[in-house]
């Protein structure tokens, strides 16, 4: 599959990769408050594994990144379902969100949101079944 | 639980006991086990006639469902103990002939008593209950038992066609005699049978009256082998021998008797429910001893000759239920009917029992039925003769026999129904005793046939396969005992039978003709003096014995019905056609191409859509609430009119997956231009992941018959998707053009950030105020994931192709 010859697309994928995920980043992070979301964060990280797989090959991808991305839906999964289960602890109705304010040393006052570890599952459940799908289909002959 | 309850159901536990016997005790024969029951039930039976002969009645309530008025009520007076009497009488002499019939090491005699138990079971069931739901279960079990019991030997395909075609026949008339007990139900409120008895007056004019009648006699007419339903009967004669002179003489087949008797206070107010059940009856009798003359098979002969005698018995019912319309006990002349009916029951279940049992023991010493090949066994078999001469003269009505007491009867009662006048048809009420009379000649050919052909004439030794011999001494026993009681009956009809049982069985159908304190009397004489009902005996006798003798010269006659037109064709014909037809109408629809499935999804909701449009007058336009459309909504949607339209008409497949991109990407900006940026971003990568996998498709398809032709047009696809775009547009507009309530959105506008901490609504909403669908959708994904990676990586294939 792999060809020699593609360095500059391998040089620039170097480069454009982490701009790449560090955009889904953003992306997932600014989600509550402007457009984006874990799923179009998951779907970003996807791309950027994906570039990775055009440039090089899925042996190489697989060594650079050693996920089994099945697990990873799981995961995804359980991160949703934990914080949507766990609002039962205290004893509120499922699926209710808790937010505040915490002052933290050097960062300063920062908002969390368990809204964001319910999107976090989103978010590894896009991109463990986007690369499920992508590596199951380009692994078959 | 009373002591009754116990002896209705003690047959269906002791059946639960029967395999056990048969397991651990191989040496002696299962029939002994059961044997005791039956007895025990009898004489426990036996001991209410004291009671019912007082005209008092014995009630046990058990509850089942008491919220629904289904509560097991034994009910004991003059009918239902009647019927007990030969259920459990009869049933008790057919076991002990069984031991005798049945080999022990041969048959598998677990299941055949424990099938027999079912049914005596169910049948003291039938008959001892007062409320009609639980008499239905009963009597559906009696059909089930005698399903099994016919199918005996399922190794033979006879005995299996039989078993289904009785099955069938009664099953269906079980089930509208259900749809008659709901519609007596709805009429009275009430599942009891005394009690519908009570408000029959209230309910004659009622309009579900006429379709209860009807259904419930479709279910007593079915299960009673009643023109044209008889046909079941004759092919039940593959059952074992015990069994056919236990159900298809003496107890089953008479359910359907005793569902009309215990009906007739309900229904014979009206006098349809006379001529219906007179009519058929009489029908039946005539076809029944019609057809028993041509048969060549002893079993056959006896199952037509007990259709005809069923149907003796229903046209005396009928002719008898007149006595309703007439007050009074005194001078009614029907009540000699009924009496002649319940009397003509006994001596039928007497002689007809008798009969099959000799019918099993020529089968079983000589190894055939057909009267063709036998001949001559006087000599060899003496004492089965002569309970043969007693059994067929008395079917045949001859004296000094019962059934010569119960045939006078009938004559009488054909007679008066020439004064009958119901209904206004008195011109074809003369029919009846002369079908009546012409009826009773083939009974008495085919009688003397039965006997004569059997047992006199040449002896054929080389048509039997076994040399025949006297039975033994224990299969004698029950006929003998049979046989005697028809000739004690003659002798002592009053003592024996009318004060204890006959009276108190009239009681029981005609509650309402009796005032406190009165009784029927019912004297049945023997000599009546110079009547005509002698001279038609006589007659009876006379061209009977003139015809057995000519037989051989207008047997022709028989083939001048065509076999075409026999009731066995329809039947089979019935099965046949539906079976086809329904193959045929199945695979005319369920074609195997999604194609045409598609097709009718979209027809069906075409149809359905217009027609609710149309009938509801639902559509609307309003054009108030409409948006001024700008120059880029325009442009936008030209572009994907252009592209949907290009995709439907491309020449390659690539071509129209990179025509449904571009239609994606439009649609994303029309997200953009719609102020939709979550929906944007997510139709943008979405789209290109979806035109990626489609040319992975395009890239892998085979390359054998590989085409690039273009869509081919065809006018029913093309008509039902204008259809279907056309419907959906039309509803659309007016589901825009008729809002009836204000949005919800304003709550989330003004709540996502005070509730939810959150400035992009559309994804607070996703994971906050509406995270459960988030969560199931997340799901949905895992679920086609592993899906896709469960169908690539897992092949397996056969074994075979490997």
């Amino acid at each position: 599959m792999r060809s020699n010859n593609n360095i500059i697309l391998e040089t620039t994928m170097k480069v454009v990769l982490f701009i790449i995920v560090l955009f889904s980043v953003y992306i997932f992070f600014a989600g509550h408050y402007y457009p984006g979301g874990g799923f179009i964060g998951g779907l970003m990280t996807s791309g950027a594994i994906v570039l990775l797989l055009i440039a090089y090959d899925i042996k190489t991808v697989a060594t650079i990144l050693p996920v089994n991305y099945r697990t990873m839906t799981g995961i995804g999964l359980l991160f949703a379902i934990g914080t949507s289960a766990g609002s039962l602890l205290f004893n509120v109705p499922f699926l209710t969100h808790a937010f505040g304010h915490i002052e933290v040393p050097i960062l300063g006052d920062i908002s969390l949101h368990t809204a964001t570890l319910f999107d976090l599952g989103v978010y590894l459940v896009v991109v463990g079944v986007t690369m499920t799908i992508i590596q199951t289909i380009g692994e078959d002959e | 639980m009373s002591l009754l309850h116990l002896a209705i159901i003690a047959p269906l536990l002791w059946a639960i006991l029967v395999p056990l016997f048969y397991k651990s005790f191989r040496q002696i024969h299962t029939g002994w086990f059961v044997l005791p029951l039956p007895i025990i039930l009898f004489i426990y039976f036996f001991s209410f006639i004291s009671t019912t002969r007082h005209q008092a009645i014995v009630m046990e309530t058990l509850n089942w469902i008491p919220s629904m008025g289904i509560n097991f009520t034994a009910k004991v007076d003059g009918l239902g103990l009647l019927f007990a009497l030969l259920i459990t009488g009869i049933g008790a002499l057919v076991i002990l002939y069984s031991i005798y019939y049945l080999s022990k090491t041969k048959e598998k005699l677990n299941t055949f008593y424990t099938y027999l138990l079912l049914f005596m079971g169910a049948m003291l069931g039938v008959v001892l209950s007062d409320n009609l739901i639980v008499m239905y279960a009963f009597w559906e079990l009696t059909s089930f038992s005698s399903f099994l019991l016919i199918g005996y030997w399922y190794h033979r395909e006879k005995s299996r066609y039989g078993a289904q075609k009785s099955m069938i026949i009664t099953v269906f008339g079980g089930l509208a005699m259900l749809g008659g007990i709901v519609l007596l139900h709805l009429m009275t409120g009430s599942f009891s049978i005394t009690e519908i008895i009570s408000q029959s007056q209230d309910i004659v004019s009622h309009s579900l009256f006429i379709p209860a009648l009807l259904c419930v006699l479709l279910g007593a007419f079915t299960k009673s082998a009643q023109f044209p339903f008889h046909i079941w009967l004759p092919d039940a004669m593959e059952a074992p021998t015990p069994v056919s002179a236990y159900l298809h003489s003496a107890t089953m087949v008479k359910a359907g008797i005793y569902l009309v008797a215990r009906l007739t206070p309900v229904f014979a107010v009206d006098g349809l429910w006379v001529w219906l059940v007179a009519g058929f009856g009489i029908v039946t009798l005539f076809w029944g001893s019609f057809s028993a003359v041509k048969q060549t098979d002893l079993k056959s002969i006896l199952a037509f000759s007990t259709v005809s005698q069923l149907g003796l018995i229903m046209s005396l019912l009928g002719v008898g239920a007149a006595a309703l319309h007439f007050p009074g006990v005194k001078d009614n002349l029907y009540i000699v009917a009924t009496t002649a009916a319940v009397f003509h029951l006994i001596n039928h279940a007497t002689f007809k029992g008798s009969l099959f049992m000799v019918a099993g023991i020529v089968d079983h010493e000589t190894g055939t039925r057909d009267i063709r090949k036998l001949g001559g066994l006087m000599h060899f078999m003496p004492i089965t003769f002569t309970i043969a001469i007693i059994g067929t003269f008395s079917m045949a009505g001859l004296p000094p026999f019962n059934g010569f007491l119960s045939k006078e009867m009938f004559f009488t009662g054909m007679l008066h129904v020439l004064e009958l006048d119901l209904f206004n048809i008195q011109s074809v009420a003369i029919l009846f005793p002369i079908i009546a009379w012409i009826a009773s000649v083939f009974t008495f050919i085919y009688s003397m046939m039965l006997v004569f052909k059997t047992f006199t004439g040449k002896h054929q030794p080389e048509k039997l396969d076994k040399k025949p011999h006297e039975a033994p001494i224990g299969m004698l026993i029950s006929p003998t005992i049979l046989a005697s009681l028809v000739i004690i009956i003659f002798f002592f009809p009053n003592s024996l039978l009318s004060e204890n049982i006959i009276s108190p069985a009239l009681a029981a159908i005609f509650p309402s003709l009796l005032n406190t304190g009165t009784e029927f009397v019912t004297h049945i004489g023997i000599w009546h003096g110079p009547t005509p009902e002698l001279f038609m005996t006589l007659g009876v006798i006379a061209l009977g014995i003139l015809l057995y003798l000519t037989f051989p010269k207008w047997r022709k006659v028989y083939k001048l019905f065509p076999d075409k037109l026999a009731l066995n064709r329809l039947y089979d014909g019935i099965i046949d056609r539906s079976q086809s037809g329904s193959y045929r109408l199945t695979t005319s629809y369920m074609t195997g191409s999604i194609r045409s499935y598609l097709v009718y999804i979209f027809t069906f909701f075409i149809i359905i859509l217009a027609t609710s449009l149309v009938v509801k007058d639902a559509f609307k336009l309003d054009t108030v609430h409409v948006s001024s459309i700008g120059i880029y909504e325009l442009l936008l949607a030209l572009f994907v009119v252009i592209g949907a339209i290009s995709t439907v008409f491309a020449k390659t497949r690539l071509a129209s997956i990179l025509l449904l991109g571009a239609v994606g990407y439009t649609v994303s900006l029309f997200y953009v231009l719609f102020r939709a940026p979550d929906l944007a971003l997510t139709q943008l990568v979405i789209e290109t992941v979806s035109v990626a996998l489609f040319l992975v498709c395009f890239y892998h398809l085979p390359k054998l018959r590989k085409e690039d032709s273009r869509v081919r047009f065809k006018l029913t696809n093309a008509l039902i998707s204008v259809g279907v775009g056309v419907m959906v547009t039309l509803i659309a507009l007016s589901a825009h053009s008729n809002k009836f309530f204000k949005s919800i959105s304003q709550y989330y506008i003004e709540n996502t950030y005070t509730e939810a901490a959150g400035k992009n609504m559309v994804n607070v909403i996703l994971v906050d105020f509406r995270g459960f669908d988030t969560l199931f959708e997340i799901t949905v994904l895992a679920i086609a994931s592993l899906g896709i990676y469960g169908m690539i990586r897992l092949r397996l294939t056969r074994r075979d192709e490997e």
